[in-house]
């Protein structure tokens, strides 16, 4: 039964909770303001650069000077691109480790998150030094392939643990019926994993979005991502403000929209499944 | 039942996820260990191909001893320390809010969520500039504007300063696990003792912590795997100057700076060999759960 609560008690409740809530989301707020204003706005005293002109000006200038869309075209290839061949080669692990699990199952689940844990920097020099071999240095298809293998654990648990959802009693009637495997992946498993499928994508995409380890170490202009290309602005001759501001607008609004919409996958994905 | 035939097909559809996690792990891990027993000294002509110096476990003790060593080892304390009592205290006390009757409650968890979704570069120069700015930065006016003189965040007070950006980004994660174990908590429970003239500082200690340790261990060791690889925050913001120089960044700083291989690789064994001690633990839980 819910708790009976006084209008008085909710109303400071939300006060509270609004105020803080206001808090810290303000950094995120300051950022959209401040990419509005003029570079000499910019540096004002907080309550002068709120009352000064708009302006739509550093959105273009960011991407006429520094050929931001290239970035974030990068951004979109490595997150997607990771991701999708992430999912090609979990969906089968994940649905034998779901459907037709051995003893030795919970063990090699376990070993696969346990790769998640391996410190990137102790492996840094191999993996540069493998990427100047192979010619795989700054360029896309190199990461993509990274970005994949530190995402494959989380993507095989996450498909494990929602394909585990599906009774299994619904696979053995399908058999009874007559259906193969591969009309049993089709159609009756397909519509029952697409939504945690989905969630999988979801969380996957923005983890490799944001990934800020292997990007930057292992890209220079041509196949940097937005987080490396941001990391760029940290030289005092690129420092603007507003443009700064507005390049990181366009650089976290889309993952933050997804964000939002992936809070619960976000618990899921990241515990492993040790808190419900 | 399954049979003997969809078992070999099984084994067929792991094979790919399989190999290609063990390739991922053996191949660079090995090529770690086999670095750290060498003297590999690149831009002084040490090549692979013109083999390498077998040095024993020179690098290693050579890594401990180094002037850089216990500086770094503090510094990982502090920034990790730092962030999951930050994280986890305001994070307890934040999902205990949120988890009150309020109006709005679906807007104010995305205000509180969003910063987990801030790619770590435009957090960390976003802070540095705009807020941390000893000259332009948002503290720096607030602080004239009270006639104080402006703090020179990164360099002063570089690791607090690390400690706040690296909070306001795990924040959101701490708090949205702790407000799933707050939702599954028993409200009767606590009504309960609450008739029984429990105050509300021994409902809190008694039933509401007990009811929260498993869901704040798993925080804790979460959190340190990756607090414990930070690496994007400082890079941009300090590049490991005023003490912020964590093991972490030490050893990226042996390996691809100074380009001393052997010796970082010797650092990169100790730093693994730490995140798993940290893993084993996680590693339990999850086990447990797992049988559940």
């Amino acid at each position: 039964m819910a708790r009976a609560v006084t209008t008085r008690r909710k109303a400071l409740n939300t006060a509270i909770a609004w105020a803080i809530g206001l808090l810290i989301f303000f950094p995120i707020l300051w950022i959209i303001i401040m990419s509005f204003k003029s570079e000499g706005d910019a540096i004002k005293a907080p309550l002068d650069v709120l009352t000064s002109a708009w302006t739509f000006e550093n959105y273009g200038v960011v991407q006429e000077r520094s050929n931001y869309s290239r970035h974030f075209f990068n951004s979109v290839l490595l997150a997607f691109g990771s991701t999708l061949l992430g999912l090609i080669v979990a969906v089968p692990a994940a649905w034998a480790m779901a459907f037709v699990p051995s003893k030795r199952t919970k063990d090699i689940l376990l070993w696969m998150l346990s790769t998640k844990m391996l410190p990137a920097v102790g492996v840094l020099y191999p993996i540069y030094l493998l990427f100047i071999q192979l010619g795989l240095l700054d360029s896309r298809a190199g990461l993509v392939i990274v970005l994949m293998l530190i995402n494959l654990p989380i993507i095989v648990w996450m498909l494990y643990t929602y394909f585990r959802e599906i009774p299994g009693e619904i696979l053995e009637a399908a058999r009874m019926d007559g259906a193969n495997l591969r009309k049993e992946i089709l159609y009756v498993l397909t519509p029952m994993a697409i939504p945690g499928m989905a969630s999988t994508v979801l969380l996957n995409i923005i983890l490799a979005w944001n990934e800020a380890f292997w990007t930057l170490n292992l890209t220079a202009a041509k196949a940097a991502p937005l987080t490396a290309f941001i990391a760029s602005y940290s030289s005092p001759e690129g420092l603007f403000y507003a443009k700064l501001s507005a390049a990181s607008v366009m650089a976290i609004a889309p993952i933050l929209v997804m964000g939002w919409f992936s809070q619960k996958q976000l618990v899921r994905g990241l515990t492993f499944g040790a808190v419900k | 039942m399954a049979t003997q035939h969809s078992r070999s097909a099984a084994r067929l559809m792991m094979a790919p996820a399989v190999v290609l996690l063990l390739g991922w792990m053996l191949i660079p891990l090995s090529m770690t260990v086999f670095f750290s027993f060498k003297k590999f000294l690149p831009m002084r002509g040490d090549s692979m191909a013109n083999g390498l110096d077998w040095v024993g476990f020179d690098n290693y003790a050579r890594f401990i001893s180094s002037s850089a060593f216990w500086p770094s080892v503090q510094a990982t304390l502090v920034l990790v320390g730092g962030v999951l009592l930050v994280t986890i205290v305001l994070g307890v006390a934040l999902a205990m809010l949120l988890d009150q009757p309020m109006w709005g409650q679906g807007v104010v968890r995305i205000l509180v969520i969003a910063p987990f979704f801030v790619m770590p570069t435009v957090s960390a120069l976003v802070w540095k500039n705009l807020f941390m700015d000893p000259v332009n930065g948002f503290f720096a006016h607030v602080w004239r504007s009270v006639g104080a003189t402006p703090i020179e965040w990164l360099s002063q007070a570089s690791l607090p300063s690390l400690v706040l950006i690296v909070s306001w980004q795990w924040l959101p994660f701490a708090t949205l696990i702790l407000l799933t174990a707050f939702q599954s908590l028993d409200q009767e429970q606590l009504e309960a003792a609450e008739m029984d003239g429990a105050r509300w500082p021994q409902r809190f200690v008694f039933i509401v912590l007990p009811h929260l340790s498993r869901a704040i261990t798993v925080v804790l060791l979460i959190q340190t795997i990756f607090l414990l690889s930070i690496f994007a925050e400082i890079f941009v913001t300090t590049q490991g100057s005023f003490g912020t120089k964590t093991l972490t960044y030490l050893i990226y700083q042996r390996v691809l700076e100074s380009q001393n291989v052997g010796l970082g690789s010797a650092g990169g064994v100790y730093a693994i060999i730490l995140a798993n001690i940290v893993a084993i633990f996680l590693m339990r839980i999850v086990g447990k759960n797992l049988d559940a």
